[in-house]
């Protein structure tokens, strides 16, 4: 069984139907990518899927429970933590405080102290500025730090949303090494990007929205050569 | 001698409005509105306690106590029948909806408890602080009004940044989908901030009726819009704020009514308010909103 299973989601903006009927499903350890291009329904994919936006139709299966009726505060809990586009760290909070938040759901005091411990390790900068205001972090900073909190709920999978969006080259390989590590460790990983092409070298299978369908999935090594995909979103 | 005796006053009127003034930046933090029925959930606490004084004949104390639990249920009461209903509203009918709300409080009292102004008996059993040989009285209301609005201050600033609880709020006012994110229950969270900011109206009651033993269907309505004023002028959405605020329009209303002209106070009061939100339109302490992305 898949630990993720997404079956003829449809989703509306008003009367704007944004998603109409996209399936989809992410196993245990996998790294999947969807890609596609602005407006396609990625975000509110993952929107849905973390209960943020409620679904028409369709549904959503974690592990066997079915997501679509449950509240986002909830669908944390359960092991599904959201990276959200545009970072959406609180800016006004120091860096533990974010980190802090992260952990909102967990009462293990111990296993909380530990995976700080582990995201400091993996964040060194986050460590040295752990008492700054987040919001003057620099935008790769802050997208480190989104993922740090993401961590500190001890997600089993976690779905990030253009984590590379907006930052420099630099960091967006740093953002792409964090990913691999992360998988690494065995997390689930699923990743919405536009930068298709970091986006597949990096993922194991791969689903393409358009306009609110996924018109091509596959082995993202399949895609990556696929004329199409060439074409359109590799700008080759 | 005569100055000092009225910025006594002042401090002490100024710190019931930093009671108030908290409530409203509470909930205009938290829930992006402004509730203006939170001055009549003063009023409404004032008769709590009248009535279980007088009718009931219980213990000043105690009476407190049981008007903050009414009204922090009548608070938990409000957001839920009339605010949640419009989360995903305009904030004009969120406006509106909150008017109609003050309105229907004070004709519920009216209905209740009738036209004529009661009189309050203090709930205050402090005794009184006499300075220089007797020239200078500071009445045990100011003393408590001063003392207690400190003490919650104090507390509510130690809740917000020191708690589990505390941290969701500060979470939510930021980023409401966020907050969810994290795991936050964003209506609970909203309920708590009525719950506490209703709370502190009924104590603001206690403590206003008692400096000012008049009590009628729109005791609330004035102190209450003076009290947002105070949370404006002070940064709203900010704690300390309220406080600084509340504090400044007490004394600017007190030392206007002794040497400017008692008529005027009240505009003197406001007057305040716009030039300040012309200098500087987020208050004292507001925050500046960056929208960084």
């Amino acid at each position: 069984m898949a630990m993720l299973e997404i079956k003829d989601l449809q989703v509306y903006y008003g009367m704007i139907q944004a998603l109409k009927g996209i399936s989809f499903e992410v196993n245990e350890g996998e790294v999947i990518a969807l890609i596609g291009a602005n407006g396609a329904g990625k975000t509110t994919t993952l929107h849905t899927l973390t209960g943020i936006l409620p679904a028409k139709t369709g549904s959503i299966k974690f592990n066997g429970t079915e997501l679509t009726k449950t509240p986002a505060h909830k669908i944390v809990k359960m092991g599904i933590a959201h990276v959200p586009e545009g970072r959406r760290i609180f800016q006004q909070l120091t860096v533990l405080d974010n980190l802090k938040l992260g952990a909102f759901t967990r009462k293990d005091k111990e296993g909380i102290a530990a995976d700080m411990k582990k995201i400091y390790e993996r964040f060194p900068r986050l460590e040295e500025r752990k008492t700054q205001i987040a919001g003057t972090l620099s935008g790769g900073e802050q997208q480190m730090l989104a993922m740090g909190r993401a961590l500190m709920s001890k997600p089993k999978i976690i779905v990030m949303d253009e984590p590379s969006m907006g930052l420099s080259p630099i960091f967006v390989s740093e953002i792409f090494d964090i990913i691999e590590a992360i998988r690494k460790d065995g997390m689930t990983v699923l990743l919405v990007e536009q930068n298709a092409k970091k986006a597949l070298a990096i993922a194991d299978r791969a689903y393409v929205l358009e306009t609110g369908r996924i018109t091509l999935s596959g082995k993202a090594s399949d895609l990556i050569n696929d004329e199409k995909v060439k074409k359109a979103y590799l700008g080759e | 001698m005569a100055f000092l005796d009225n910025l006594i006053n002042g401090i002490s009127l100024g710190s019931i409005y930093a009671v108030i003034a908290l409530g409203y930046t509470l909930v205009y933090g938290i829930a992006k509105m402004l509730n203006f029925a939170h001055g009549d959930v003063i009023m409404v606490g004032g008769y709590v306690i009248f009535t279980a004084m007088t009718s009931m004949k219980l213990n000043a104390y105690l009476s407190v106590l049981i008007a903050v639990a009414a009204c922090t249920v009548l608070g938990i009461t409000i957001e839920k029948v009339a605010y949640k209903p419009l989360r995903q509203a305009t904030s004009l009918a969120v406006l509106i909806t909150a008017i109609g709300m003050s309105y229907f409080l004070q004709n519920m009292a009216l209905l209740i408890f009738g036209e004529k102004p009661v009189t309050f008996t203090s709930v205050i059993s402090i005794p009184k602080i006499s300075l220089f040989d007797g020239q200078i009285v500071i009445k045990s209301e100011a003393i408590a009004s001063i003392i207690v609005s400190i003490l919650i201050v104090v507390g509510l600033s130690l809740f917000v940044n020191k708690t589990r609880s505390g941290r969701a709020m500060l979470a939510v006012s930021e980023d409401k989908d966020a907050a969810q994110l994290m795991g936050i229950n964003v209506n609970r969270t909203i309920s708590l901030t009525f719950a506490i900011g209703s709370g502190l109206a009924a104590i603001a009651g206690a403590l206003l009726c008692s400096t000012y033993p008049v009590l009628s269907n729109t005791t609330g309505a004035m102190p209450g819009i003076k009290a947002f004023v105070a949370a404006v002028f002070g940064g709203i959405g900010s704690i300390p704020g309220a406080m600084i605020g509340g504090l400044l329009i007490g004394v600017i209303e007190i030392l206007g009514r002794a040497y400017i002209s008692p008529q005027l106070a009240d505009a003197i009061v406001f007057a305040v308010l716009i030039v300040v939100l012309m200098v500087k339109p987020t208050g004292i302490l507001g925050k500046k909103v960056n929208e960084k992305v």
